[in-house]
């Protein structure tokens, strides 16, 4: 029979499984409702989770890696921005390109360098971690995981309430009648791709230095598509794609919990939760009133 | 279509349609320049790359070409490669002319495999009428897979990119049940043996045999399906009713629906036609000696996700894709031959990456710059029109 330790334990995996997801995921909120889709997310988890490494490595602190991980993202986004927002390339083409290179290229460094291990510290919070069931997994944790309780109020209060947020939306939802009252269109929606690159890259870096400590070639494995499926799922609401990233790290902490607890549960129909999860999310659901106006679509001054 | 002028008139995918579709005029002369300075930048990338990390460009260039088209075993390998990077790309041109960007082509060549091997080991038709149904059933569920897509499009307005990229991933975990559960499609044990995640091999008469025998190079009857495919839908593109309907859809779908075009069913009938191509691609991999003709859940390849960068650089075009699926496949194939040199095959993924970079900046930038030149700074030059990719972008 199961135990309070095994919910326990699959519990911690769970949140260590999600908080990637839901670093990278409000940075994708933001994009998107500023009209700028991309999924260049795993591009840039994927580079941000080599160049984390690979700084630790060379520095011997995983703290710096993490940063290092944030700037890759950031310069991700720029590039993403500027193929998309300012040449307009369309913005999956783009992303696909991006894809491929980071693929490439990270595929590539890796199986030519070696890299030290390295993790960042764990935060034990006093009290709290004593709770049963939910003190573990919650309150004994790497402490950039904590730094979610900063990004998601953040995240919402720019959007929802900053005047930033407000021109980014506005831009999401109505390009033209935003370029109308002098919001700069494409300027938002490439400032809106660095936080994006910002936060998708801290995701990825946490995964890197924070979770496993090394990477390896496609580490993230279609993480970034899945941030991307969380935000259709959570209807463009940051609430509901945050539970989105939770039930998806949920899934996946089960797929490798359960063979250990000897339940027998279909590991591809685990595998293919997420996606199939964010499918019927967007066929049953009613979320399309929620989706921004010009999700996806370029914006070039006078055309219709 | 050389009417057309490639202005700014239309969206990105719009103008990189108009661009490549122009006569030789101003900007096409210059987007040709921007693009040779552009793979001239890339292969730069490339070989600083290689040089940065210890390896010998010259070497590894002469690697690549050792193992694609120094030899007849090399060629032999190159095209093998060559036949299901055409099929999957010349799927692409036609969504992608039509407005609608598929880039589930990945799970589409696996769906298209897992039904062929399936036909392949359960339908008791022997000789080479089996392989005409095995190919058949492998374009059907292909195109059904990508239809499924488009019928999510229609009924709820599910965005086609998203919707192709999510469903292949559930493509690789439906082909991974199939070779995991015994009474589907896995391997069948034999006395105490440990079974593996891959079907049966295929019986000999559903596989694709050599069309010509030149002393050692062989030519696979795949290549033959591909180009054939290629010659069709070239020929379809720019010489039938379908065709024109197919690309003004793409350039203009405003004008087209007031012309009559049935938008939805033109676009839904492209998608489909692209998941056919790439299921056939799925059933090339698996009856053409590239694999090992078992269903294996690796065994795409990535060849939907390369194919579909092949009609990038062709730029939409099934004739040029022809050339460069050649070129990716040589890639693919010389790959194999770095190894030897200390340098690691996974290189030519970058190598690709920057050449589609080279192939699909240029008119954007070509059109940017004659934007500021021109000083317009309020309106375009023209009524623009949306392709469908961007209208129904979510």
């Amino acid at each position: 029979m199961i135990g309070a330790d095994d919910v326990s334990t699959i519990l911690s995996s769970a949140v260590r499984l999600t908080v990637p997801l839901a670093f990278a995921a409000c940075g994708e909120y933001l994009a998107e409702r500023a009209g700028a889709m991309n999924i260049s997310v795993e591009a840039m988890m994927l580079g941000a989770a080599f160049g984390s490494i690979a700084t630790a490595s060379a520095t011997g602190s995983a703290t710096t890696g993490l940063v290092a991980g944030v700037l890759i993202g950031l310069l991700i986004g720029l590039v993403h921005g500027n193929l998309s927002h300012r040449l307009e390339i369309d913005t999956f083409v783009a992303g696909l390109v991006l894809n491929a290179l980071v693929l490439g290229l990270t595929g590539y460094l890796i199986t030519i360098s070696d890299f030290d291990s390295h993790q960042v510290s764990q935060v034990s919070v006093p009290w709290l971690r004593d709770i049963p069931l939910i003190g573990p997994p919650l309150f004994v944790e790497r402490w950039p995981v904590y730094l979610l309780v900063v990004i998601v109020p953040l995240t919402w209060w720019l959007v929802e309430r900053s005047r930033w947020g407000l021109e980014l939306r506005a831009v999401g939802e109505r390009p033209r009648a935003a370029d109308v009252t002098g919001i700069r269109v494409n300027a938002r929606r490439r400032q809106a791709l660095l936080w994006c690159g910002a936060l998708a890259g801290l995701g990825g870096a946490y995964l890197a230095v924070g979770e496993v400590g090394s990477f390896n070639q496609n580490m993230t494995a279609g993480r970034g598509y899945i941030v991307v499926a969380a935000v259709i799922f959570g209807g463009w609401r940051l609430g509901r794609t945050l539970l989105g990233c939770a039930i998806f790290g949920l899934a996946d902490a089960m797929r490798l919990a359960l063979p250990a607890l000897g339940l027998e549960l279909n590991a591809q129909l685990l595998i293919a939760a997420p996606y199939l999860l964010a499918l019927l999310a967007m066929l049953l659901l009613a979320n399309r009133r929620r989706e921004p106006g010009a999700l996806g679509r370029p914006f070039e001054r006078g055309s219709p | 279509m050389r009417e057309i002028p490639s202005g700014s008139g239309q969206g990105p995918s719009g103008r990189l349609l108009a661009l490549l579709t122009a006569g030789p005029g101003a900007s096409g002369w210059k987007t040709g320049l921007v693009t040779v300075a552009g793979v001239a930048v890339a292969l730069a990338l490339s070989s600083l790359l290689i040089a940065v990390t210890g390896g010998s460009p010259l070497d590894s260039v002469r690697a690549l070409f050792q193992g694609s088209v120094a030899d007849s075993t090399a060629w032999t390998s190159t095209l093998l490669y060559a036949a299901p990077l055409l099929l999957v790309a010349v799927g692409a041109c036609v969504s992608a002319r039509s407005g609608v960007f598929n880039i589930g082509q990945e799970g589409q060549v696996l769906v298209g495999a897992l039904f062929a091997a399936w036909v392949g080991l359960r339908l008791a038709v022997t000789g080479p009428a089996l392989l005409v149904v095995v190919l058949t059933v492998a374009a059907l569920a292909g195109g059904a897979w990508a239809g499924l897509s488009s019928l999510m499009y229609r009924l709820r307005g599910v965005n086609i990119v998203v919707s192709t990229l999510l469903m292949t991933f559930v493509a690789q975990q439906l082909v991974a049940f199939a070779v995991n559960t015994p009474w589907l499609l896995q391997e069948t044990r034999i006395g105490d043996a440990v079974v593996a995640p891959q079907s049966n091999p295929l019986p000999p008469g559903a596989l694709l045999g050599s069309i010509g025998e030149y002393p050692d190079l062989q030519v696979n009857g795949g290549l033959l399906i591909a180009v054939t495919g290629a010659a069709i839908i070239a020929t379809a593109i720019t010489r039938t009713r379908w065709g024109f309907r197919l690309t003004m859809l793409g350039l203009n779908p405003v004008a087209a629906r007031h012309a009559g075009v049935r938008a939805d069913a033109l676009g839904g009938a492209a998608l489909a036609v692209s998941g056919a191509f790439a299921g056939l691609a799925g059933a090339v991999l698996l009856t053409s000696p590239v694999g090992v003709h078992r269903l294996q859940p690796g065994m795409a390849m990535n060849i939907g996700w390369d194919g579909l960068l092949v009609a990038l650089v062709a730029r939409n075009r099934p004739g040029p894709a022809v050339a460069v699926a050649l070129l990716f496949g040589a890639l693919r194939s010389g790959g194999g031959f770095l190894a030897a040199t200390g340098v690691p095959s996974v290189v030519v993924d970058v190598v690709k990456a920057l050449l589609v970079l080279a192939f699909v900046a240029p008119p954007a930038v070509i059109a940017v710059l004659r934007r500021r030149g021109s000083g317009v700074r309020t309106a375009r030059d023209g009524h623009g029109a949306v392709p469908v990719a961007e209208r129904t972008a979510l």
